[in-house]
């Protein structure tokens, strides 16, 4: 047994240090890995034409399109759902049963695989509203897929913001709405904004939910309308690495370094909007 | 003076559940004085003072039976509460700073209430802050965070934003309890000046304030009113054997 606090306290700062360096380690490998494998792949070319020779030659941009498409489709049915129902349930809804089993639901839908939204979104969207494999299909089933997301960071969101400022408004024979609209949503903007970060990142990723409802195997085209199917990064990279024979494995790896930083660059955009609001708001 | 009444309170009875907190109250507040309640926690003072902007109403176990009356109204049936509460004002017992600057805080109820008028806002702002004996230290200001200023400064702003309304009562629960003395005698001193225009409602567990400012204290204890008299007389010689033991400090 160690009896010097100092020492005691050493080894409790080297285990937490330890901890979190495992834990970033990954992250930087995987970085280090695909930017060094898929760097040579990155060229103009590959970026802005069209896939060729079986996908072997080309480029990947109706890909990059499709997936930014997507994460834009994604949004436009999320996040007005996701904020205006969070609002409900946070401000509004009375705390009884039913509210309870909603909010539970919520939760519940976040554990949901994205691969039975997958198949909830063919059975409904492709299928029984006949969108067919589409734009919309697709955007549909990923907004229900982050929609969790956006409701619990919103939530939380909306109950950070001091009771206080709730009560001076009232005071001042302000309105509910009015108090939401004007004290409470300004406020609880970054943590919203947190929540597209994560929707967007969410949604950009993932190969399950887009397979049956939108993704397509190889288009030599853009899509022009929100019924057309679209070609995605996550579900390309898929086809690439297993599908299709003879691919250069640098091409693979050019595909995933775009597909992260699609992702990253969204986020930024979205961290620097963040922090423009905080800025506003610092007290 | 003519004293009118302004607030009327017939027996009312409040509780929270099954936990009564007011029991067969009645009081009375006349237009332009300040009257004090003072009392030892637990005994109904804040519930009281939230009553009269139906500030409990937010609680869903809050059962309130009773007559309460504003200037003759019936404010639980026959009144909007936002329109209620734009006519009696609140101040907390903390500074509640809004997040925005000092402008857009005293500014704010008079946008909310559909004000876009810039000079009318500027000069309601000017009065507001004026009123409130914080001008001179603001006017350079207005611009910055409302958070920026020091805790008496932001207790004075509240009190002008609650002015930029315009009300007929303003309400205070405990405005001091968290104030310097220095800050402490500005309040005070713009209460007393305020009874040209308002009537004011003072909660308070500091008793020597309510003997410095009120032109009548109202002494609760455990949800019932036990005296309400001119405050000199109160103070000097209460007819309740439990107020003297309060304001002696032998309990509370």
């Amino acid at each position: 047994m160690i009896k010097n606090p100092y020492f005691r306290e050493r080894i409790a700062f080297t285990l937490l240090f330890i901890a979190t360096a495992i834990v970033v380690l990954p992250v930087i490998c995987i970085l280090f890995f695909i930017v060094k494998e898929g760097w040579h792949a990155i060229s103009w070319e590959f970026l802005s034409q069209m896939p060729r020779k079986g996908m072997r030659e080309g480029g990947i941009f109706p890909a990059i399109v499709g997936t930014l498409y997507l994460v834009f489709g994604t949004l436009v049915f999320a996040l007005p759902l996701g904020i205006l129902s969070a609002i409900y349930l946070s401000e509004y809804a009375k705390d009884n049963f039913l509210t309870r089993m909603v909010k539970l639901a919520i939760i519940n839908l976040a554990g949901v695989p994205s691969v039975v939204y997958g198949l909830f979104g063919l059975g409904i969207f492709v299928v029984f509203l006949k969108f067919g494999s589409s734009l919309l299909a697709g955007s549909m089933t990923l907004a229900i897929m982050v929609l969790p997301i956006i409701i619990t960071t919103t939530r939380e969101a909306l109950d950070s913001v001091p009771q206080s400022f709730r009560q001076v408004s009232y005071s001042l024979g302000v309105s509910k709405w009015d108090t939401i609209r004007h004290v409470v949503l300004p406020h609880a903007l970054p943590g919203i904004l947190t929540g597209m970060i994560l929707a967007v990142s969410r949604a950009a990723g993932e190969t399950a939910p887009i397979l049956f409802t939108v993704a397509a195997f190889y288009l030599p085209r853009l899509p022009k309308s929100i019924f057309d199917q679209a070609m995605a990064l996550p579900y390309h990279l898929y086809v690439i690495s297993t599908q299709v024979p003879n691919i250069k494995l640098e091409v693979r790896y050019g595909t995933a370094l775009v597909l992260l930083m699609i992702v990253l660059s969204l986020n930024l955009i979205a961290i620097i909007v963040r922090a423009h609001f905080r800025k506003k708001r610092k007290w | 003076m003519v004293k009118t009444v302004k607030v009327q309170a017939l027996d009312l009875n409040v509780r929270y559940g099954t936990h009564e907190v007011l029991k067969a109250l009645s009081l009375e507040v006349y237009g332009n004085e300040i009257l004090s309640i003072i009392g030892p926690s637990n005994s109904g003072k804040t519930t009281f003072l939230r009553c009269l902007n139906r500030f409990n109403d937010m609680y869903a176990s809050f059962h309130f039976k009773g007559t309460l009356t504003v200037n003759g109204v019936n404010i639980y049936s026959d009144i909007d509460v936002e329109k209620l509460r734009k006519k009696v004002g609140m101040v907390f017992a903390l500074p509640t700073v809004l997040p925005m600057t000092v402008l857009e805080n005293v500014a704010y109820g008079l946008r909310r209430h559909g004000i876009k008028d810039k000079n009318k806002i500027a000069e309601a702002v000017e009065r507001s802050l004026q009123a409130a004996y914080l001008w001179d230290e603001v006017k350079d200001r207005l611009g910055e965070h409302g958070m920026k200023l020091s805790g008496g400064q932001q207790q004075r702003l509240c009190l002008a934003r609650t002015l930029a309304v315009d009300p007929e009562i303003i309400l205070y629960d405990e405005p001091c309890s968290a104030l310097d003395p220095i800050s402490t005698a500005k309040i005070e001193e713009a209460m007393v000046r305020f009874k040209e225009k308002y009537t004011q409602i003072l909660v308070t567990n500091n008793t020597k304030q309510a003997a410095r400012v009120a032109d009548r204290t109202a002494f609760f204890l455990m949800g019932q009113l036990v005296e309400v008299d001119d405050t000199r007389k109160l103070f000097t010689s209460p007819s309740d054997r439990r107020t003297d033991d309060y304001i002696s400090g032998r309990f509370g």
